[in-house]
């Protein structure tokens, strides 16, 4: 059976959504990552979504949901490069994207991750995470 | 029933496709071939993505409260303007007060209650009729530049 691959990068899950949901996927991603951030300690989970042409309210609920689960374990939630006409028809639906941020696109996602975790642990050191291309501000 | 009958004598049926829906599995080639019909008529990106995401509203509440049931797709033309119009028709348990279940926020199944008031704004022409024990069945129309 078919899953959506979740890469590790130092502190950051990634996953990349390339195929249209159908509820099974969608399901077993939410489980999957809830799984590792549990298992390897992951403080941020990046989602890009680029490539999903359109997020009803099930869908909706799946991201939300790892938002809220992902906030329980400690690691933060992005979800990155929604197209605009997805934005639009979310805001008209009415569903809120409660308990996850948004950014444009991976990188700028990655920078905002890197954010919130250094504001919410700046104590914790990790000898995987490269510190070097922080952002000072 | 007269409110679906006036829809459909304000416009021409131009073109039609049944498609029964029984499983999640169903979902996304409704979705495709939905989505092929408003390439056709070259309904808008955001405009496509609103039809897409109400019909995709819609089938899920068929699937899970109706039990499954048969969609009709429909390419309709009304002067210049051509459209989708997809129909719902399932013979579940039917739905006690639509007054209700229009409102944002009331579920029978523990989810959001987004799905039909979410639907009606985002598409042009909205209907619902259902009779208890009997099935309910839900009308949407968007045009290409609606
Ligand atoms: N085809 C149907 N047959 C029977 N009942 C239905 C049907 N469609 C909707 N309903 C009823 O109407 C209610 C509201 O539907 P709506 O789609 O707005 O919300 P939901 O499906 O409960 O939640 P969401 O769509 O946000 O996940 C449902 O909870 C259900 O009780
Ligand atoms: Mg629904």
């Amino acid at each position: 059976m078919d899953r959506i691959p979740i890469l590790k990068m130092g502190q950051f899950l990634l996953v990349t959504i390339q195929v249209d949901l159908y509820d099974r996927l969608a399901l077993d991603l939410e489980a999957d990552l809830v799984r590792m951030v549990s298992k390897t300690g992951a403080k941020g989970i990046l989602i890009d979504i680029s490539a999903v042409s359109i997020v009803d309210s099930f869908m909706g609920r799946i991201i939300g949901n790892i938002g809220v689960m992902s906030k329980l374990l400690d690691a933060e939630t992005v979800v990155v490069g929604m197209q605009p006409a997805v934005a639009i028809t979310l805001v008209e639906l009415g569903l809120p994207l409660k308990g996850v941020y948004t950014a444009l696109n991976v990188e700028k996602g990655m920078d905002l991750l890197k954010l919130k975790i250094q504001v919410t642990d700046e104590d914790e050191t990790d000898p995987e995470y490269d510190h070097s291309d922080d952002i000072s501000e | 029933m007269k409110q679906i009958l006036n829809m459909i004598t304000a416009t021409i049926s131009l073109n039609k496709d049944h498609m029964p829906v029984q499983r999640d599995q169903d979902v996304v080639p409704f979705r495709n071939r939905v989505k092929e019909y408003a390439t056709k008529i070259r309904m808008g990106l955001v405009n496509q993505t609103k039809l897409q995401t109400a019909a995709s509203e819609l089938v899920r509440n068929m699937l899970r409260y109706g039990g499954g049931g048969e969609i009709l797709i429909e390419v309709v033309s009304r002067g210049r303007d051509n459209g989708i119009r997809l129909t719902f028709s399932d013979k579940g348990p039917g739905i006690a007060d639509i007054a209700m279940a229009m409102k944002d926020g009331y579920s029978t199944g523990k989810s959001l209650g987004l799905g039909l008031p979410g639907t009606k704004r985002l598409v042009n022409e909205f209907d619902i009729k259902s009779e208890l024990g009997k099935g309910t069945k839900v009308v949407i129309l968007k045009w290409a530049n609606g």
